[in-house]
């Protein structure tokens, strides 16, 4: 039976192999000089953000600065967290929360009339 | 049959799992998934409270947006070492372990060092706990994500010791990635933390 459900959540995606998740030559999907190269990137978004606060970016202030985290954010957890290359139950555990949490907050802070102000 | 025997051997990798996946990750990704809501509720109480300012300075006032930017660069720069230590673990280069763990809790002590720093600075300046409730969300949540990073830092620690001393039950390599995640986590939380406290003005 168990073998069954393995097939089943195999061909489904849910559950990667040990091969394709820890594969030696790669660690997990991605050699050192990669992670570097992520590092790097991140580190390069960070000095993006921070100039925000020495020039005026205007109208674009705000979104940029979104995005920017996001993208952090999200390299971060693909890269560093490894989630771009595991299975796809930890994604959804993980995201599951975070949407979660991005719902109900923002949902309590519109009671407040947080984003009118 | 080859299913069979990948079957096997990621049961074998993974606590028992019957489905190849590692319970302890599972677990994990779990409570990282709930910690998402703990921070959720700190960081939403600090953006409806940090215009409320009764009295002592405000937080354009006693914010150094600089030396804050530093701390964070450092902290960024941590999780490099924690993959790079993670990397080692699963080449099972203890070596190499132990200098990026090392490394890693070195740079995660940097920042709760500035954190300190940042905290006595604000004091002195007429921010209290209680001074405001701007004071009160900001040293709640950034005081809840600093004791996280000294937590992390006790398990980076304990983790080099281990690996020193060579004896360690259960698999070494995913021990250390659930302490990566969790650091990760921490640093994630924080580049939140450092756009919608710090850069974004009220």
């Amino acid at each position: 039976m168990d073998r069954h459900l393995y097939s089943h959540l195999s061909d489904s995606g849910l559950v990667m192999t040990t091969t394709q998740a820890h594969s030696p030559e790669t660690g997990h999907g991605m050699s050192n000089a990669g992670y570097v190269r992520i590092a790097l990137i991140l580190g390069i978004i960070t000095a993006l953000e921070v100039s925000t606060y020495y020039v005026k970016f205007g109208p674009l202030f705000l979104p940029a600065l979104l995005i920017m985290m996001s993208i952090k954010f999200v390299m971060v957890v693909s890269y560093f967290m490894h989630l771009k290359f595991d299975n796809k139950l930890f994604s959804m555990m993980f995201y599951a929360g975070l949407i979660l949490a991005i719902g109900v907050y923002s949902a309590a802070l519109a009671t407040f009339k947080f984003f009118l102000s | 049959m080859a299913d069979v025997a990948v079957h096997h051997d990621a049961s074998h990798n993974a606590h028992g799992s019957s489905s190849g996946i590692s319970n302890v990750k599972l677990g994990m990704w779990l409570f990282l998934g709930s910690e998402c809501l703990l921070f959720g509720g700190l960081i939403s109480t600090y953006m409806l409270y940090r215009g409320r300012v009764s009295q002592g300075p405000t937080p354009s006032q006693v914010f150094d947006v600089p030396f804050t930017s530093v701390s964070s660069f450092v902290l960024l720069m941590s999780s490099l070492t924690m993959v790079l230590a993670v990397s080692s673990a699963a080449k099972k280069d203890d070596r190499g372990t132990t200098l990026w763990l090392s490394v890693t809790a070195l740079l995660g002590a940097t920042f709760v060092g500035g954190q300190v720093y940042e905290f006595t600075a604000f004091k002195s300046e007429g921010l209290g706990f209680g001074t405001s409730l701007f004071g009160s969300s900001f040293y709640t949540l950034t005081g809840f994500h600093g004791v996280h990073v000294t937590v992390g830092i006790i398990m980076l620690m304990a983790m080099v010791g281990i690996v020193q001393r060579g004896e360690f039950p259960g698999s070494k390599a995913e021990t250390i990635e659930m302490i990566g995640l969790y650091w990760h986590f921490v640093d994630i939380v924080w580049i939140v933390i450092f756009t919608l406290i710090y850069l974004i003005p009220v």
